[in-house]
């Protein structure tokens, strides 16, 4: 009795209801004054990364060949891909000579299908220069990777979280440990085997005492 | 530990001193009002000197770079207000800007000058919020009042523009989705003519104020070359001397017609960083009001498709957000759903120099400087 009542008096304010609020009103100053720009709609294929031509990626071929596999422009940004074997060595010139002072981030990205599974990525900013650039190197599951703290202090954390929550272990850091999820965790979440719902049900049970966090 | 015999006086202690002065750990939080969230500091301390510190954190880690994967880019958009929730409109600027670039598609002018409004606006509450509870922590109450009775007033703005007052989700991928509402300009110009005199009254309770001075002046130093090298953007760094900031640097929103100044310290200190967040303050203002007098006509949308497919490929993008550089670094496959997300939260970065600023210093300064980073422990832990 009282559900019907409910649903009748629901029903008829949805049919009192105006279908749809009025659209706000929007100015009608023809297109003239804005650039044709808004009407640009995004192409199908995409832009394509077109080589980096300057001086950065032009001594660090002189110095490791081969072993900068990638030098690109995309949208815009630069970026590099080399070996991991040189990895530290360009970072640390990068620092010195190229003037990259400023370590912005340092992240990773897991392609599970590839046999160089994780892609490492360093966000770079030279204040001198006012420009930016990524490094980025390939490593296997398990495969140390040479740790930038004594280039840059502020690499400590971001290789923490790295580790944390990829399991990409660096050479040479300081102090590696979790740092986001608690230190008796098992299971690295941004990996894509890693399911959303997931959690480390034993460490859960045993620290919290209930039998799921979720 | 041995028992004491009968006989030894009760000040014999076995060889030691009286006054033993070995090291002390003691544990500051997570639950503890100024750590501002559920942050968990290990001081080591000598007496009241601390020696070192470690930070415990990922009390609120939520996993919103995992929970990015499985959603649309449309979808996570609101997910980004969740992390520094006292600057969403911010996240979320950053964010739009991050997938507009994988798209190639650039908000209309009118839709950048509303978000260059809206996020100076938020950059004002965001140092309300700070200044309100770090001088509550150094022992000021009213400012707290003060300071939170104004941000009502932007709050209020926040809520006619997008219907929420925190985590506003204000922007669209491509532009913002709503109109400014009919009076916003006025709502807005009164707010700065409003706020102006009130930022003087701030100035007032602490600037010249004896204990303020006392509590703030030469506490957490930190120079510029340490700030860059431990990667500490923002208001910290500028205190210290350095003059960058990313909407200059780097332009994104139109910010590059906008006039107004970067505000810089000398000492790197807390006192100079209290500073140079009351003048960064005023310049938001000055920003606002020239959005306002500025806001060109024209659609508040770019062309962008219904269901976003940004061609594969990867872009890092970042803004200055009130408590630094927030940067996105996002990989698209060519799908719906993003391939990964990457936050470069400012405050977890800033965080870090937290051990820098207070070793030799006393306990009450470790409090002081965890309020001077103006940290946000949901972007901390994300």
């Amino acid at each position: 009795m009282e559900e019907r009542r409910v649903g009748v008096d629901l029903k008829d304010a949805k049919e009192k209801a105006p279908a749809m609020p009025p659209p706000a009103e929007k100015p009608v100053v023809p297109a003239a004054a804005a650039p044709a720009k808004p009407a640009a709609a995004p192409k199908p294929a995409g832009p394509v990364p077109e080589p980096w031509n300057s001086a950065i990626p032009e001594d660090l071929r002189n110095r490791f060949g081969s072993a900068i596999k990638e030098a690109n422009t995309y949208l815009g940004q630069n970026y590099l891909l080399v070996d991991r074997a040189v990895v530290y060595d360009v970072l640390s010139i990068l620092r010195a000579e190229h003037e990259f002072d400023y370590c912005v981030d340092i992240t990773a990205v897991h392609y599970p299908k590839r046999e160089l599974q994780f892609e490492l990525v360093w966000v770079l900013y030279s204040f001198a220069r006012n420009e930016r650039m990524r490094v980025k190197t390939q490593v296997k599951d398990g495969e140390p990777v040479p740790s930038a703290v004594s280039i840059w202090p502020a690499a400590n954390w971001l290789e923490r979280e790295c580790y944390d929550m990829f399991g990409i272990t660096f050479s040479g850091h300081p102090d590696l440990r979790r740092i986001l999820l608690p230190d008796g965790w098992k299971g690295f979440p941004l990996r894509k085997d890693y399911s959303i719902l997931q959690q480390d049900q034993d460490w859960v049970r045993a620290n919290l005492g209930i039998e799921s966090g979720q | 530990m041995t028992e004491p015999s009968s006989t030894s006086s009760p000040l014999d202690l076995g060889g030691r001193t009286f006054l033993d002065s070995s090291e002390l750990v003691l544990n500051m939080g997570p639950q503890h009002p100024s750590t501002h969230g559920v942050l968990r500091v290990i001081l080591k301390l000598d007496g009241e000197k601390v020696l070192g510190t470690e930070c415990v954190i990922g009390y609120l880690h939520r996993g919103v770079e995992k929970i990015a994967e499985n959603r649309t880019y449309a979808m996570f958009n609101p997910y980004v207000d969740r992390m520094d929730y006292v600057a969403s409109v911010s996240n979320g600027l950053g964010y739009c800007l991050a997938v507009e670039k994988l798209l190639n598609v650039e908000a209309p002018p009118r839709a950048q000058y509303l978000r260059v409004m809206m996020t100076e606006l938020n950059r004002l509450t965001s140092h309300m919020v700070w200044l309100g509870t770090h001088a509550l922590d150094l022992g000021a109450m009213s400012p707290l009042f003060y300071t939170f009775r104004d941000r009502e007033e932007a709050l209020k703005i926040f809520e006619k523009y997008c219907g929420a007052r925190l985590t506003t989700h204000a922007f669209r991928i491509g532009g913002c989705i709503y109109e400014a509402y009919e009076g916003m300009d006025q709502d807005v110009v009164s707010y700065c003519n409003f706020l102006e005199p009130k930022i003087d009254e701030y100035e007032q309770l602490l600037t010249t104020n004896r204990i303020w001075v006392e509590r703030t002046r030469n506490v957490g130093v930190i120079s510029g070359a340490e700030c860059i090298a431990l990667g500490v953007t923002g208001p910290v760094l500028r205190a210290s001397g350095v003059k960058w900031d990313l909407r200059k640097a780097q332009p994104y929103s139109s910010y590059d017609k906008f006039d107004f100044e970067i505000p810089t310290g000398r000492n790197g200190d807390t006192y100079d960083r209290y500073l140079v967040r009351i003048a960064e303050m005023r310049q938001s203002v000055r920003i606002i009001r020239q959005a306002v007098a500025g806001l060109p006509e024209g659609p508040i949308m770019a062309k962008v498709p219904k269901v976003l497919k940004p061609p594969a490929g990867e872009v890092y993008v970042s803004i200055e957000a009130p408590k630094g550089e927030l940067g996105y670094f996002v990989v698209s496959d060519g799908s719906t759903q993003p391939y990964r997300i990457r936050v470069r939260p400012p405050s977890f970065v800033n965080l870090q120099a937290l051990d820098k600023m207070v070793r030799g210093q006393l306990v009450a300064d470790v409090v002081a400087v965890i309020g001077t980073l103006d940290i946000v422990l949901g972007e901390v832990d994300r």
